[in-house]
């Protein structure tokens, strides 16, 4: 019997490091290392994108020069070259696979590996009760299949590759592109828009409710590539849509950089779900490595009613830079923010979100759990601003710490402004550490180290997780124990 | 079952218990009572394996087993079980997860199998509905805004779940009202069988009224000082602790 423990714990040692640390040989067509003119000239050809959007990217590109990268942030990490990198990567192949099987065995061997429901049978065989899932996974810098396309079709939703949507809907994506998060809104954003090589775009049309989970999964594989994704969700009128975003990366021990941007429109009594598991190589024990993640993710409640939630659980990346915020623009509009962020080993995030209110009656909630463990720092950021045509506005902020390790720091750090007196706006936080009472009465009725931290950890952050979809949830739980693995003692 | 010789433990580098011996076998049910401070509740946690209490020599053998060399989630997998005198709340876990997972912790110790969630449900509507625990109680997160007794009475539902060879119930009757603390002396009393063995810690004679001890030590400054039948009890509870400690 202590043989099977023993043989049990060190098969749970040896998959202790980063779960999803392999990468694939797949012939890649690169795009020279650095960014210039020429770089983004090539991306754009690679794309068969039309003049205009050239003509966009080259004066964000020129836009970006004259910006620097922000300091304000608590972060401490090596001046980034950004003539070091490499900016398009795509798996080598020739034309768009028409259906699966024509897709490269060793990339469906990949997504497998990732348990990724590439085929529809595999999402349609699951639980009883399971919604469909569509997927679009993004491999390094393309799109490479996009799954359930025709169903959306029939309910008039268009679910592509943002590459694609640029070529077949060129006035839609022109009329909402950088409309949430302009060129120059920061350093990350701007180079996004010089460089982005491939990323998501959702339309939903007036009154339809998505007939299922829409999903992308992006992962980074290359070597010294950065992973620019776009996505662009506009939901009409009367629209509901819920998105999921999963994210892995292959263990390497160069730092690589993540910079996406993810708008999202909501009009008139439309709402927009967008949940996010982040698991990119965090590094190794000892902070070497790991994936830096400049992310700028924004919602516009542009219509009256709409809604916007927001909510994430980040395990992963060496750094995270994260602010999914609501610019509540709409009468009564709704923005959510549902966080959780673990840190462990060296990982560092700042994290949060902005809550702009601009709209009479708009409202809107922040719950932040941040958990930090090994010698990690984990930070809350969060802007609640109340413009002076918002009449009436509600925000609640919840911010709850809890520390594993004495090593790690939790900080929060909340801005208020309000500009009309008719707001109500509340703010609790509290700080705790992981109780070692709490920890001797689960060991006590047989869980191990490892699963009583996770056990309370998950207890810790359940209102946040209650607000993912079923299949994500029990992923997320999951990610938990497994980020948290080796921080106790 | 299990055989203390000669422990000594410290905690927070001071000798709490100081050179105690305790047998007790299959069947039995012993009581210890004693003053406060007598190293009682110190004597629980370390058959339990919490850390930083620090058995400086002496030993425990449980089933044969050194049971000093397993971590506390061990000791649970080889069949002990600890009620808590204060049961500790965790916020956001609910009382089935908390108690399914700790069955199925217990179970994969064992090399069995997990049990299903309709199996556990069974299982868990019978052991609650003799506790007289609602289910609803059963959905609320583990001890949050439980009352005192429904604390104690949630400590006698999972040990039912996790059916013990060897339960060490730290002052499972303090905080009780007299219905309460026939519920849980029923649970307890239904723990008692022919191969499994209790040890009973408490202040008061009134717990034994319910459950009768085969055996009564009292406990004084870490050692054990008299032992005798359950009549040392009611000698006790009229002389006070004065003579034996």
């Amino acid at each position: 019997m202590a043989g099977t423990v023993e043989a049990k714990k060190q098969i749970e040692e040896a998959t202790k490091e980063y779960k999803y640390g392999f990468s694939s040989d797949i012939d890649m067509e690169m795009a020279p290392k650095g960014l210039n003119e020429d770089v983004i000239r090539y991306i754009s050809a690679k794309k068969n994108e039309p003049e205009w959007m050239l003509e966009w990217r080259l004066k964000a590109y020129h836009q970006w020069l004259k910006m620097e990268e922000p300091d304000w942030a608590k972060l401490n990490f090596p001046k980034i070259d950004y003539n070091d990198i490499y900016y398009y990567a795509a798996p080598k192949s020739q034309d768009k696979p028409k259906s699966l099987d024509e897709v490269d065995p060793e990339l469906l061997r990949i997504y497998a590996k990732l348990g990724i429901p590439l085929e529809e049978q595999k999402v349609l065989a699951g639980v009883e009760g399971a919604r469909k899932v569509a997927v679009d996974a993004v491999f390094d810098s393309v799109s490479v299949a996009t799954t359930f396309r025709e169903e959306l079709k029939k309910a008039g939703v268009i679910f592509m590759s943002i590459s694609e949507a640029i070529v077949e809907y060129p006035e839609m994506v022109r009329k909402y592109l950088a409309s949430v998060v302009p060129v120059r809104d920061n350093y990350f954003a701007a180079l996004n828009c010089a460089v982005f090589s491939d990323g998501t775009f959702v339309y939903i049309p007036k009154g339809v409710r998505c007939p299922m989970e829409l999903s992308t999964y992006f992962r980074i594989n290359a070597e010294n590539t950065g992973q620019f994704e776009r996505t662009l969700i506009v939901a009409d009128e009367g629209s509901y849509v819920s998105y999921l975003e999963g994210c892995t990366a292959p263990m390497r021990d160069e730092n690589q950089l993540h910079a996406a941007v993810v708008e999202l429109i909501a009009l008139d009594d439309a709402e927009i779900k967008y949940s996010t598991v982040q698991n990119w190589y965090p590094g190794d024990k000892d902070g070497v490595g790991g994936i830096y993640n400049f992310v700028t993710k924004r919602g516009n409640c542009k219509g009256k009613n709409s809604k916007i939630s927001w909510t994430q659980v980040e395990t992963g990346s060496a750094i995270t830079w994260k602010y999914p915020s609501c610019i509540l623009t709409g009468e009564n509009s709704v923005g959510e923010f549902y966080s959780v962020a673990v840190t462990n080993n060296y990982q560092q995030a700042d994290t949060g979100t902005k809550m702009i209110h601009l709209g009479a009656g708009s409202r809107s909630t922040i719950i932040s759990k941040g958990i930090s463990a090994g010698r990690s720092q984990n930070t809350y950021r969060g802007l609640v601003k109340i413009l002076p045509s918002a009449e009436g506005v509600r925000n609640y902020t919840q911010c709850d710490s809890l520390l594993v390790s004495d090593t790690s720091g939790a900080h929060t750090v909340p801005y208020i402004e309000v500009k009309n007196p008719s707001a109500q706006i509340e703010h609790e936080a509290t700080t705790s550490k992981i109780s070692e009472d709490q920890l001797f009465y689960c060991r006590s009725r047989g869980l191990d180290e490892e699963e009583a931290v996770a056990m309370i950890v998950n207890g810790f952050c359940k209102e946040v997780m209650q607000h993912l979809p079923m299949e994500f949830a029990v992923e997320a739980q999951k990610l938990l124990g497994i980020s948290l693995e080796g921080s106790v003692g | 079952m299990i055989k203390i010789d000669n422990l000594h433990v410290n905690v927070s580098d001071k000798e709490i218990i100081k050179g105690l011996n305790l047998e007790i076998n299959a069947g039995e049910v012993h009581a210890i009572m004693g003053p406060n401070g007598a190293g009682k509740s110190t004597l629980a946690s370390t058959i339990a394996g919490r850390e930083n209490y620090e058995v400086t020599s002496g030993s425990i053998t449980f089933d044969g087993k050194d049971l000093l060399e397993l971590e506390a989630h061990e000791r649970v997998g080889e069949g002990i079980f600890l009620g808590f005198q204060y049961p500790v709340e965790i916020p956001g876990v609910s009382n089935l997860n908390f108690m399914r997972t700790a069955l199925n912790g217990v179970r994969r110790y064992r090399g069995e199998d997990d049990m299903s969630a309709a199996e556990f449900m069974k299982l868990i509507r019978v052991k609650a509905a003799d506790l007289k625990m609602d289910m609803d109680m059963l959905k609320r997160f583990v001890n949050v805004g439980f009352s005192g007794g429904e604390k104690k009475r949630n400590e006698m539902v999972q040990m039912a779940v996790l059916d013990p060879k060897f339960a060490v119930l730290d002052e499972t009757d303090s905080g009780l009202d007299i219905d309460a603390l026939r519920t849980v002396s029923d649970g307890i009393n239904a723990q008692r069988r022919d191969d499994t063995a209790i040890l009973l810690i408490t202040h008061y004679q009134r717990l034994l009224d319910y459950v009768k001890p085969d055996f009564v030590h009292v406990l004084a400054n870490g050692k054990i000082v008299k032992s005798g039948g359950p009549e040392l009890a009611l000698e006790l509870e009229e002389k006070g602790y004065a003579d034996v400690a």
